[in-house]
């Protein structure tokens, strides 16, 4: 019986690994590699690794550390982070991400999502939507860790992704970053009601319960969270944790 | 004879966590997309993951159908497809809508055409083994070991007795092939922790060498 992904999001800020809330304040939380061999040890369904810094930067997620990943990880994962070229997705998939995450490159230049698509496959390319809500409540799509914003409708711009042959989407909420407030479910709802392709849902997550109530509405095909699996309760003292096979069993 | 694996690289996909988690067996391991290396090979790896039609044109320009064929048919070398790398092994894809190589008579098919709308396409995630045929290669597997899965296109209308399991997303799609030495899988072992990692010791150590 298929049943959707549980995915760790883990932050990459230089070699380390932080976690924020609302995309600031990172808080240092460890290695990665020792997160990824924890991740291991738990059997994690995929994991989930972005570069905040990377877009901004104009660079790429390091290759080096993706082949460290790839040579640890007994699971799939995901990498994104300033990815901008198609040599830069070759070389990632080469050292062992099983897809590529693209951001703010598909908010800058949304044809190169067609052009990863049609080189890599549908199933290898994943874009990432950051969405922020204006004070009047109204979604904005940002991009380069939220630091700037575009004038696109939201539901559009998934809708244009998934013609340009993304295989997932990750719908990321900037304001519940780290919050523990839920999942925004009223715009998860509405985005994969509208779309035909997988959609991954992060940012608010406030426990495993919240995914086996919010499934039986939004049956998404991916639940993320970050501060959920790395932190221990609400006062955010760090504890890598992961929900066991049985455990993951009985949600759906 | 010794034992040796091969990982036919053609391109497409990541061979890195395929190598180190075969590697564990103390067997030598390459990656090639050299003739002269596959035929040195006892058990080959067909990966692969991305376009059908692009896949066959990489195997086209590496000069790897003819050496691939005769070794599968003439030699019967053990061979393992995975992902991309099984429907490779089926006679035409719908992706590119282009021929394969034709070790399997049956189709790949574009999974979103052949279901409802409301099943998210790619199949993406964890799902479950239904066995149709016993092979050694899944030996320990039960009805609820969960392997990982990421495809838009899927297997349909192989010969009942080549179906090794299938699999239900929308539809029941054949999730694994089997004709003796020749096994093509759907999801990725390399990907799916101890289940995974079982079902490839079982083609290393259990799928018979043919001399």
């Amino acid at each position: 019986m298929y049943r959707p992904r549980i995915i760790p999001c883990l932050l990459l800020q230089g070699q380390g690994l932080v976690k924020t809330i609302k995309f600031s304040s990172p808080t240092y939380i460890g290695d990665p590699m020792h997160a990824v061999h924890l991740f291991n040890e738990y059997k994690a369904d995929e994991l989930l690794l972005l570069d905040i810094n990377a877009s901004i930067e104009n660079r790429c997620i390091s290759i080096d550390l993706v082949r460290e990943i790839g040579e640890e990880a007994n699971m799939p994962f995901s990498v994104g982070g300033g990815i901008s070229t198609i040599d830069q997705i070759q070389q990632l998939i080469e050292v062992g991400a099983e897809r590529v995450v693209l951001g703010s490159i598909a908010a800058v230049n949304p044809a190169f999502v067609r052009e990863a698509s049609q080189r890599f496959g549908r199933s290898t390319i994943v874009v990432c939507i950051d969405v922020k809500r204006t004070f009047l409540g109204k979604q904005k799509l940002v991009y380069q860790n939220a630091k700037k914003t575009a004038n696109t409708d939201i539901f559009q711009f998934a809708k244009q992704m998934e013609a340009y042959g993304a295989g997932e989407l990750l719908i990321q909420s900037v304001d519940r970053d780290g919050t523990f407030m839920g999942l925004d479910q009223e715009l998860l709802f509405e985005i994969t009601r509208q779309l035909s392709i997988p959609i991954t849902g992060i940012g608010g997550l406030s426990s495993t319960d919240e995914i086996k109530q919010a499934h039986h509405t939004l049956n998404l095909n991916g639940y993320g969270a970050g501060s959920l699996f790395v932190f221990q309760g609400k006062n955010r003292g760090v504890l890598i944790n992961y929900p066991s096979s049985e455990e993951l069993k009985l949600l759906f | 004879m010794n034992r040796k694996i091969v990982i036919v690289d053609y391109g497409m996909g990541n061979l890195h966590s395929l190598k180190r988690i075969v590697s564990s067996h103390n067997i030598p391991v390459t990656i090639s997309n050299k003739a002269s290396e596959l035929l040195t090979a006892t058990h080959l790896i067909l990966p692969g993951v991305g376009h059908f039609g692009q896949a066959m044109e990489q195997l086209k320009r590496n000069e790897l159908i003819e050496v691939l064929n005769y070794l599968a048919l003439e030699e019967k070398r053990s061979i393992l497809g995975i992902c991309l790398g099984m429907q490779l092994m089926t006679s035409f894809s719908e992706e590119g809508d282009c021929e394969g190589l034709g070790w399997f008579k049956c189709k790949t098919i574009n999974l979103q055409a052949y279901t409802e709308p409301s099943i998210k396409i790619p199949h993406l995630g964890w799902n479950t083994l239904t066995v149709k045929n016993d092979h050694k290669i899944l030996a320990d597997i039960s009805a609820s070991d969960e392997m990982y899965f990421v495809h838009g296109f899927g297997v349909v209308e192989a010969m009942e007795e080549e179906v090794l399991c299938t699999t239900s997303y929308g539809i029941e799609f054949v999730s694994g092939l089997c004709r003796n030495h020749l096994i093509g899988l759907q999801f990725h072992p390399e990907k799916s922790h101890g289940n995974g990692q079982g079902i490839l010791s079982n083609f290393i150590n259990s799928c018979i060498v043919h001399e």
